[in-house]
């Protein structure tokens, strides 16, 4: 019992590690290429300097992605093999493509950073897209894989023996789709607001209208506007999440809403602590009727409440609060965008107030919060299984024994990585800040070859 | 040929491509390390001309050769994970110090020194590690009776673990030494040509003693094994050749700029022997994976997938070679790299 605990606590901060970088992996990308078009477009050098700068964050941030995610990987099979094994046999497909596309971005970004100078131009967009389109495409079939372990499909267990595989429809199991848009979403929302949260700071830091704080403006501007735009877009994509829930795992919105009696009608309930014993979620605002409205589009559907499973297949009850703090977070970055754009663009104003920026600064790392969030609340909500109603974690779980030490090891390990990498991006940023690239690439426009 | 058997010639495949680029990569990362004084000789700066652009390939093919032993045998990736749980932990966690501070020392110049130190010797240590997959799988380790169990102790006071330690050591200095060689004659680097040169011919009869070494204690440890490579002896002969080819070519004519020997020669006469060593070792192995319990047939995955993973490895093949190609001629092939001036 207890190697299960610490299996899971290792697997869990192992993930937890990895997908803020992997996170910002796909999200800077799309950010740099935004940045490369606007300078197609104005010719304005400032957004060629932003790629530049970015793709050095990104770079170094892939110096952690990378071993991380080969962690990931690898890890799964040390720790879980019982869970593997099933995969292997029936979802292997994600995992084998996701390796091209690892192949596509790691071959692409040698070449966007190394062979900068010796490229087209036309040429350093294509790999910039195909850098974009590799992450991409990496961070979609993994969360396949996670997705089938949610809404399984594609095979049979007759005697306890996996039978008539279908690879295909395993890899489109119900939930691919909108579980994948949702992860490809809002990394785009932590890729923009991360840097926003930079250039929101670093305006605060410098004297307005000086050569800096326009710098930076642009900055914040593009990514208020991409940032807004996927926050909107994730929104929409998780309410369907949501809904895939109430088809295909009940009890895991039962769970996120605190919900013990399956009733039409069903309120949601907002904030608050959802308490086993008293049956009820404390101190949560209550919306009458907004649950089966969300839930089906109509007041009439029927919401499933705990109750109706036996308590041991519950996920643990504190996912309600989890799921509201991402929701939570969404809404806000969707009014922060808003409330930007009525203040820029309607009511002209020349600069934001000292607490909206403030605001902004906080954007990113509660944006990276919302991903944490989510992604506990996704797999500690599906507990006490890892393939749903086929695969208990127990089952899945290594029998070797012994992972104390090595989860000190991996939490060490990761400490080391975490802070040298915070150390590594102020040291070199110190050192070349904006002034110096900008005085740099107006000396000598031939180094950019995009401004031919 | 049976399902099971295009599946483990895959595998083999990936092995031998990984073993390559690896010994390449770490071994570049230690020799960086070496020569980091020596500003005259270049020796560092060629090394990460070589390092810098490669290692993310070359860690994706890790990935690669994983996800294709659980997709393409997971009977036998659940034993290898639950026995593999030490060592393979030990080397996810110095790949990643490696990984990460490799990229950190190219962008914090003041403390390059330091971070290369730590690339380097990691570098030579996850080698050796990954190697211990081999003896491991000979089975005098592992405990069948409760479970699947591996004995560390044992493992680490075998003579045949550290004979495969050695030998993984050894040929990482020794392939890398003559890639870069080679690599300092294209780029006409004088002086980092005659360093690397001169190692590869101190390290070269070293990693054969190791591979000798090999045999010596597999004799002991894991007779069936031995047994059966013998009945390719004539193969592992022209191995050997092979390797005396490559000597013979370090010593071959000098070229007009002065450089002595033909390292593309060697790289190739040394990779061959690699080639006919490892497919002599693969071969016995079979049909197991971990011997006695997990063979090719008990450990294969469903038909229907495997048929799925083969289609995406045939398309995959296709859209990713132009890829490949383009990368070796921008970084392997182009004159502009190559001699760019060092700074
Ligand atoms: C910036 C990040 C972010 C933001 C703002 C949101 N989400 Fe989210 N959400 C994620 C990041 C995320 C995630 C980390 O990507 C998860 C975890 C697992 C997954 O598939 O996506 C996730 C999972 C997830 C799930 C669970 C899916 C499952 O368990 O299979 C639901 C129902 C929602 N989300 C719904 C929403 C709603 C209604 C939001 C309204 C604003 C929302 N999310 C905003
Ligand atoms: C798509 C890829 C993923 C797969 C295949 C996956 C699979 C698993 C598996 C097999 C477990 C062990 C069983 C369990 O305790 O639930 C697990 C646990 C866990 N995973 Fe995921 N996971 C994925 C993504 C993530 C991500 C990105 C995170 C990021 C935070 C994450 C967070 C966790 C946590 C926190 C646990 C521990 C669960 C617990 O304590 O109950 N997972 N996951
Ligand atoms: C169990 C879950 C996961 C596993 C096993 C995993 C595995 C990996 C591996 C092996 C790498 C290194 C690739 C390389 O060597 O080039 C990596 C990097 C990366 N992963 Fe994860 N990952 C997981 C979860 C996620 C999730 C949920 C996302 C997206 C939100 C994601 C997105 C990425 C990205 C963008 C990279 C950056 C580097 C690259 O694509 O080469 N990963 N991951």
């Amino acid at each position: 019992m207890d190697e299960l605990v610490i299996a899971r606590s290792m697997f869990g901060i192992t993930m937890g590690f990895h997908i803020i970088f992997a996170t910002l992996g796909v999200g800077i990308p799309l950010m740099i290429l935004v940045a490369e078009i606007m300078f197609q477009r104005t010719n304005d050098l400032d957004y060629s300097v932003m790629a530049k700068r970015w793709t050095k964050a990104f770079a170094v941030l892939l110096g952690v992605g990378i071993p991380t995610g080969t962690i990931a990987g690898v890890q799964l099979s040390l720790l879980w093999p019982g869970f593997m094994e099933v995969i292997g046999r029936v979802m292997a497909l994600p995992f084998q493509i996701e390796i091209y596309a690892f192949f596509v971005e790691a071959l692409f970004m040698s070449i966007y950073v190394y062979a900068a100078s010796r490229i087209a131009p036309w040429m350093r967009i294509v790999s910039l897209v195909l850098v974009a389109i590799g992450g991409l495409a990496s961070a979609v079939l993994i969360t396949n894989v996670h997705a089938f372990e949610g809404t399984p499909a594609g095979f049979e267990i007759i005697n306890g023996q996996i039978t008539n595989v279908d690879p295909w429809k395993a890899f489109f199991n119900p939930s691919f789709f909108v579980t994948a848009g949702h992860v490809a979403l809002s990394a785009y929302v932590v890729g923009s607001f991360t840097i926003a949260t930079v250039s929101a700071f670093k305006m605060l830091r410098s004297s307005f209208g000086s050569r800096i704080y326009a710098f930076h403006r642009k900055s914040l501007m593009i990514c208020l506007l991409v940032g807004g735009v996927f926050a909107f877009l994730t929104a929409i994509n998780g309410h369907e999440s949501a809904q895939k829930l109430h088809e295909y795992q009940p009890e895991k919105l039962a769970a996120a809403e605190g919900l013990f009696e399956t009733q039409t009608h069903a309120p949601l309930s907002v904030g608050g602590f959802t308490d086993p014993v008293t049956q009820e979620v404390k101190w949560g605002i209550e919306i009458p009727w907004a649950l089966s409205f969300l839930a089906g589009n109509s007041f009439d559907t029927e919401v499933i409440g705990l109750n109706d499973f036996p308590e041991e297949y519950w996920p643990p009850l504190f996912v309600h609060t989890l799921f509201n703090a991402m929701v939570g977070i969404g809404s806000l970055l969707i009014l922060l965008s808003l409330v930007a754009y009525v203040w820029n663009k309607l009511l002209k104003k020349d600069r934001f107030p000292k607490w909206l920026m403030w605001a902004f600064v906080a954007g990113g790392p509660l944006s990276i919060m919302a991903i944490e969030f989510g992604w506990i609340f996704a797999c500690t909500g599906r507990q006490p299984w890892t393939i749903y109603r086929i695969l208990s974690t127990e089952d899945s779980v290594t029998t070797s024994g012994n992972l104390g030490t090595l989860f000190i090891l991996f939490v060490s390990v990761y400490a080391i990585l975490a802070v040298s990498v915070v150390l590594v991006l102020l040291y070199y940023f110190k050192r070349n800040p904006p002034e110096k690239d900008i005085t740099k690439a107006e000396a000598s426009h031939k180094d950019i070859p995009l401004s031919t | 040929m049976t399902q099971s058997l295009i599946a483990i010639t895959i595998l083999w495949g990936f092995v031998f491509i990984y073993a390559v680029m690896a010994t390449m990569d770490f071994g570049a990362g230690f020799w960086s390390m070496i020569y980091i004084n020596h500003d005259k000789t270049k020796a560092t700066n060629i090394a990460n001309r070589y390092l810098s652009p490669t290692w993310e390939v070359t860690n994706t093919f890790i990935v690669a050769l994983v996800v294709a032993v659980y997709s393409m045998f997971p009977g036998a990736a659940y034993s290898l994970g639950t026995v593999l749980l030490v060592p393979g932990s030990l080397i996810l966690l110095l790949l990643a110090l490696r990984s990460a501070f490799l990229v950190f020392s190219h962008v914090a110049d003041d403390y390059r020194k330091p971070l290369t130190y730590v690339t380097g010797i990691t570098g030579l240590l996850i080698p050796g590690l990954l190697i211990s997959v081999l003896p491991i799988s000979h089975g005098p380790y592992i405990d069948f009776s409760d479970g699947q169990t591996l004995h560390l102790g044992k493992l680490f006071t075998s003579p045949h673990e550290y004979a495969f330690f050695g030998f993984a050591v050894a040929s990482t200095l020794f392939l890398s030494s003559l890639l870069l060689a080679d690599y300092s004659k294209a780029s006409k680097e004088f002086e980092a040509f005659k360093v690397y040169r001169r190692d590869a011919l101190i390290i070269g009869p070293i990693s054969v003693v190791m591979a000798f070494l090999i045999m010596f204690t597999m004799k002991n440890e894991a007779r069936w094994i031995y047994d059966r490579m013998m009945d390719d002896l004539p193969i592992l002969l022209v191995s050997l050749l092979g390797f005396l080819v490559a000597g013979g070519a370090l010593f071959l004519p000098t070229n007009k700029e002065g450089m002595k020997g033909m390292p593309r020669v060697a790289v190739i006469a040394v990779t061959f022997q690699y080639v006919l060593a490892s497919y002599v070792y693969g071969r016995a192995h079979l049909p197991y994976i971990i011997y006695p319990e997990v063979t090719i047939q008990s450990g294969f995955t469903d038909p229907n997938s495997f048929k799925a993973v083969f289609i995406t490895y045939i398309v995959g093949f296709i859209i990713l070679f132009p890829g490949f190609v383009y990368f070796w001629s921008l970084f392997m092939n182009d004159k502009r790299y190559l001699r760019q001036k060092s700074e």
